[in-house]
């Protein structure tokens, strides 16, 4: 089966650049291929149905051509005797334009065209309007009539076939291309489209990350800066209070007084 | 698949088979001699002394070269000594169509068709 070889490989996916613009493509593909795989599996099942439908005609008809056959043939030998002799030479010679042909119709079967075959009888030539004039002609007017009708049956059943072999044909099509698109189309595609969406995480992180890094940046370089900047006041206040502590001495405080004798 | 244009000139059946049975299918009509030049049948009688090969020539000649035959109808027991010839034979136009002769009863085992049918359902 080829689904099941399909299987065994790697999914496959289509090279593509991995965009946002190609992932909204890419879904509607898959959209696509999924409305396109229902409606021919659709088809197929209706092709399928008229496939059975006639199959079992095919049947039917291939016996009742049995009989008619038969009895076409006894009435065949029924001229030999009346007529007295072999007539088939004769018959033969003096066949010279078919009175009984087939015109073709079309019918369509979900879009697909069978053909239809139908016998029709043109007028005026006759072929055969000298067999059997000296004796059987009510038997060789027999035969032709139950001939005729063989023939007709004969006809309905080549149309059958001939529709059994198209619809075989078309029937295999579609289910081919049903399985393409199970198998094939739709696994790749969805595997597009989880390679973009994790190609398109992979940069979102990315991104993220980034713009982490940079606020982290921003963020240190301002608490370097701040950090600088109190260091200075820190500086300027201590050089401040170093000064007014020179200025400013305790008169009553630390300054050691001489000792006052009396 | 076949196109519109390939069966709308189609209008004439082809005979293979005993004399009988060619007897009987011109008896209803279905004989066909085209004009003069190359003035072709469209009909062959086949009895126990003629070759296999104008069998196939014939076969070949309604199938594949004319394209005014719709139908070639075929004797079963001829048919059986053309049969790879048959069985290969998948157009759809002409159809070929196995018929039963007054000598050999119709045995649907052996036809072409049948054996497809079967085997599509898998019996």
């Amino acid at each position: 089966m080829s689904g099941s070889a399909a299987s065994k490989l790697p999914p496959a996916r289509e090279s593509v650049f991995p965009t946002r613009q190609m992932l909204g493509q890419m879904k509607s593909k898959l959209k696509g291929a999924q409305t396109g795989h229902d409606l021919l599996k659709r088809k197929s099942e209706a092709l399928t149905k008229r496939f059975r439908e006639i199959t079992r005609r095919i049947d039917e008809a291939k016996r009742k051509m049995g009989r008619v056959m038969q009895i076409a043939a006894f009435s065949l030998a029924e001229v030999t005797y009346a007529v007295g002799g072999d007539i088939g030479f004769q018959i033969q010679e003096s066949a010279k334009s078919a009175r009984f042909r087939v015109r073709t119709r079309q019918e369509n079967v979900s879009g697909v065209l069978l053909p239809r075959f139908e016998a029709f009888q043109t007028d005026g030539n006759n072929d055969f309007q000298l067999t059997g004039l000296g004796k059987g002609g009510q038997q060789v007017q027999r035969c032709r009539e139950t001939y005729a009708r063989a023939v007709e049956t004969l006809v309905e059943l080549a149309s059958l076939q001939t529709a059994f072999v198209i619809l075989d044909e078309v029937i295999k099509v579609v289910n081919r291309r049903v399985n393409a698109i199970e198998y094939v189309i739709i696994p790749r595609t969805e595997n597009t489209i989880k390679y973009i969406m994790s190609e398109l995480d992979e940069l979102d992180r990315e991104e993220f990350y980034r713009l982490k890094k940079v606020s982290a940046k921003k963020e240190r370089d301002a608490q370097v800066a701040e950090k600088e900047r109190l260091d200075k006041a820190d500086d300027a206040r201590a050089a401040a209070e170093a000064d007014r502590a020179v200025e400013t001495k305790d008169v009553l405080g630390e300054g050691e007084n001489e000792d006052v004798i009396f | 698949m076949a196109t519109t244009a390939a069966f709308k000139d189609r209008q004439f059946i082809a005979v293979i088979g005993d004399e009988d049975s060619v007897t009987g299918l011109l008896l209803a009509g279905v004989g066909h001699v085209t004009s003069p030049p190359d003035s072709q049948k469209n009909f062959l009688v086949v009895d126990q002394k003629t070759e296999t090969s104008a069998i196939e020539h014939a076969f070949d000649r309604f199938t594949t070269e004319r394209k005014d035959i719709a139908i070639v109808l075929i004797n079963q027991h001829i048919a059986d000594r053309i049969r790879h010839r048959v069985d290969t034979y998948t157009a759809a136009f002409p159809s070929v169509l196995e018929i039963p002769s007054k000598d050999h009863p119709y045995d649907p085992e052996k036809d072409s068709v049948l054996k497809r049918v079967r085997r599509l359902f898998g019996e």
